[in-house]
């Protein structure tokens, strides 16, 4: 389930820039722990980007992405009041959703 | 995955250090690289999910009676978060001690929720207990975000801290005969890449007391100032200071009241 996602969404010119903060570890499988065994890879693997329920987006993620993720991208249209909704999936089926309005 | 980050960051900075030379006017050109990356970093910071998490914990009802630290007075009365980041560390009467956020929230856990804080006291960094006072703390942070420093040494107990704070700071001790001030006593240095705010001055304390609690880019944490206190300690080679104990508050309304006047840029983000 994860911890709530932020996301900020502002539409100007007739493009929407949406900027998002996602909580996750994203483990690579590479690291040990204190007593030597291999931490599991952990990290999201999928994300979708819907604007009012239509996909504008989706990206395949691996475990080079760093912890609490940064992503920011533009959308071609949207205005004041659409509806941006993120999803991410990890690698260990895990999945969340959140939805902000452009402002 | 972020340790790759910061070796790959450090690399490149290292050959913009290379071809820049040693002359000064170089040398700031390094500085503004450094500030740059900053810049980058800043519109995404993480630390807004700590504070996202600080602010639900603050909400949530918990401990043995059962409710949440919604009530605890911060110094500008039961119940204020904003603005009072920027007024801590600050004597309080129903203490009558000094005391910084950190404290002061453990104390409101004593006395609003009941619980026994001597874990969350004594566990280490990078537990659960540990997380939950550095995302309350980043969350009361960031509700003092453009405000103004403004701590009072009016009352006797904080000029005491004050004076205590600067006696540490000086304090020169353990194997390698370290004091903060070797590192932070002087303007204008910097240790690889990371400048070394004088903290006995207005500006040196200014850049370090209003960017923290902030997020390790490095590591992906979140610090509070116990931490990065309790972390000079460890640099010094000193015994680890014990969390919210004097020392620390001391060390804070030091750096704190030099800072009076500078505005807060609370949560931070640090390479």
């Amino acid at each position: 389930m994860g911890n709530p996602m932020k996301i900020r969404a502002a539409s100007k010119d007739g493009v929407t820039e949406v900027k998002v903060l996602m909580s996750h570890e994203m483990e690579t499988g590479l690291r040990k722990d204190s007593s030597g065994n291999p931490i599991p890879a952990w990290f999201i693997a999928e994300v979708t980007a819907k604007l009012n329920g239509k996909d504008v987006m989706t990206a395949q993620w691996g475990p080079s992405v760093s912890k609490n993720p940064f992503l920011s991208f533009k959308i071609k249209g949207g205005k004041a009041g659409d509806k941006v909704a993120i999803t991410w999936t990890d690698n260990k089926g895990d999945t969340r959703t959140d939805e902000a309005s452009v402002t | 995955m972020t340790r790759r980050f910061a070796v790959g960051f450090a690399a490149c900075l290292a050959v913009a250090g290379f071809t820049a030379g040693s002359a000064r006017a170089e040398g700031d050109k390094t500085i503004e690289g450094i500030e740059a990356y900053r810049e980058a970093l800043k519109d995404g910071n993480p630390a807004e999910l700590f504070e996202a998490q600080g602010e639900e914990l603050w909400k949530k009802k918990a401990g043995p009676k059962n409710a949440s630290l919604e009530t605890c007075d911060l110094g500008m009365g039961p119940g204020v978060v904003a603005g009072t980041y920027a007024r801590l560390p600050r004597w309080f009467k129903d203490t009558d001690k000094v005391q910084d956020a950190e404290s002061r929230v453990l104390t409101c856990m004593e006395t609003i929720q009941g619980i026994d804080t001597k874990k969350y006291v004594s566990a280490k960094w990078n537990t659960p207990e540990k997380d939950e006072l550095n995302a309350i703390a980043t969350y009361i942070s960031g509700m003092s975000k453009g405000e103004k420093v403004a701590v009072s040494l009016d009352h006797p107990k904080e000029k005491q801290m004050f004076d205590l704070g600067k006696r540490m700071f000086y304090y020169s001790a353990g194997p390698h005969d370290f004091s903060c001030s070797t590192c932070h006593g002087q303007e204008g240095v910097r240790i690889r890449l990371q400048e070394l705010p004088f903290i006995d001055s207005h500006k040196g304390a200014a850049a370090g007391w209003t960017s923290w609690p902030a997020y390790r880019v490095s590591s992906g944490q979140m610090w509070g100032m116990q931490w990065r206190l309790a972390d000079c300690f460890r640099q010094q080679r000193f015994p680890e200071p014990i969390y919210a104990s004097d020392v620390t508050i001391a060390l804070s309304m030091f750096m704190a009241s030099h800072a009076n006047g500078a505005t807060m840029n609370t949560p931070g983000i640090k390479r």
